[in-house]
């Protein structure tokens, strides 16, 4: 059995992780401030990955970042950067199906901290941006932590997507949910399963780390 | 020399309501601030702190225009550092009391002083989570010091301490304010709380 799907789904999960954690916390905290037509608009779109059939997704990403027209054959031309069937292309797709699972948990529990936390800051001469970083952070902590095991966990589940837009290319988009599809289809059970129960193993052990350092709040990771 | 003439819409049980507050306080003065529940008090103190925006008015302090909605101008919070108490004390609850004073201040010696003064020397590393109900009331107030202010707006900030600890505290607080030259606005319910702390009143009300 080879190893490199299982290294490349992580990779990208680790990857897709981090992009995350840098879009949505100042994301998260805008939504969390109010609320507007646009932000409306923008969590309704944010939302979309959560109900869509991934597949679609993928064939619009697809569609997209085709080389031979519009936005993928600008970047291509322009800039020689190919989305498609590339291991780029996986990010970029994952980084939009599992935007709803970083900034759901992190948007919620800002919006639960008192308005008075961020006020008493503001008396105290802080900007916004060091309320943020030294008040309202550390005290999400674990819908934090909940938001980016999930995302983790969840782009390594990813499988209709990155099908969609990476293919099947050893090394380059061949990621372990794709490898059991494709080991399935070559009725070889054996490899099937050992990538199956590497990543249930993975997956598990995640989502007990998270019941196990949010026990202290009582708070499941789907609350 | 405070100057306050504001006038703010609120939304209250028996529908709309005007809050007119039209004062001024000089610097230094203790003002007790009275009236019914719901009457705007607490939105009246946060208008001053620059939390809350009203529909139209000016506020000076020491001729220095904090804000005017003629002109165009509101000073922000940060600007403003008015000192507030908050009702429900705004800690930070990943902070000990002694970061709760070093977020406000740079200054270990005025930290220490506030500590001594809220007697909340020995508990300096606790979080507040394991602070009684009095010592997290205590902090606010120190938090609101902390900053030096030159104005102090306490939203009941007496309300959860013993008769005993807040006759000492009032002393240690009266003395503390005159040496800061404070002006200081205090909302309370309670009309004997303040005895012997304010040198003035103001009632706040509403207009249909």
């Amino acid at each position: 059995m080879e190893l490199s799907p299982i290294w490349l789904t992580l990779k990208l999960a680790g990857i897709t992780t981090l992009i995350l954690l840098a879009i949505c916390l100042p994301l998260a905290w805008w939504l969390s401030k109010g609320r507007s037509l646009i932000k409306i608009i923008i969590e309704a779109v944010i939302t979309m990955p959560l109900v869509l059939p991934p597949s679609v997704l993928g064939f619009y990403l697809l569609l997209a970042f085709s080389p031979q027209h519009g936005v993928g054959k600008w970047l291509h031309d322009v800039f020689d950067i190919q989305f498609v069937f590339s291991f780029p292309g996986l990010v970029l797709a994952s980084v939009i199906y599992s935007l709803p699972f970083m900034i759901g948990p992190v948007k919620s529990a800002l919006q639960q901290l008192p308005p008075s936390l961020a006020q008493a800051s503001y008396t105290l001469g802080k900007t916004e941006r060091q309320t943020f970083m030294r008040v309202l952070l550390p005290n999400i902590k674990p819908s934090l932590f909940t938001a980016i095991v999930l995302t983790f966990a969840h782009t390594l589940g990813e499988f209709g997507v990155v099908l969609m837009i990476g293919g099947n290319i050893p090394n380059v988009t061949r990621v372990a949910s794709i490898a059991v599809y494709d080991s399935v289809e070559n009725m070889d059970y054996g490899t099937a399963n050992a990538y199956s129960l590497i990543l249930f193993c993975i997956t598990f052990v995640m989502v007990m780390g998270v019941f196990i350092f949010n026990k202290a709040h009582a708070k499941s990771p789907l609350e | 020399m405070i100057s306050i003439n504001i006038e703010k819409k609120l939304r209250a049980y028996s529908g709309q309501q005007w809050l007119k507050v039209n004062r001024e306080f000089a610097t230094g003065s203790i003002t007790k601030i009275y009236g019914p529940s719901g009457v705007g008090k607490t939105t009246f103190l946060k208008m001053i702190a620059g939390l809350v925006q009203p529909e139209k008015g000016i506020i000076k302090v020491d001729e220095v225009t904090w804000l005017d909605t003629s002109a165009n101008i509101t000073l922000s919070p940060q600007k403003r550092m008015a000192g507030f108490v908050f009702q429900n004390y705004a800690l930070f609850p990943n902070m000990t009391v002694r970061q709760h004073l070093e977020y406000a201040i740079d200054d270990t010696q005025w930290i220490n002083k506030l500590l001594t003064i809220g007697k909340l020397e020995t508990l300096s590393t606790h979080k507040p989570d394991h602070l009684s109900g009095g010592q997290q009331q205590r902090l606010a107030i120190l938090r609101a010091l902390a900053i030096k202010p030159k104005l102090l707006l306490m939203d009941e900030p007496f309300s959860a301490l013993d008769p005993k600890m807040k006759t000492a505290l009032i002393v240690e607080l009266k003395l503390l304010f005159a040496e800061l030259k404070l002006t200081v606005l205090i909302v309370s319910h309670n009309p004997m709380e303040l005895e012997g702390l304010c040198d003035g009143e103001m009632e706040v009300d509403t207009e249909g």
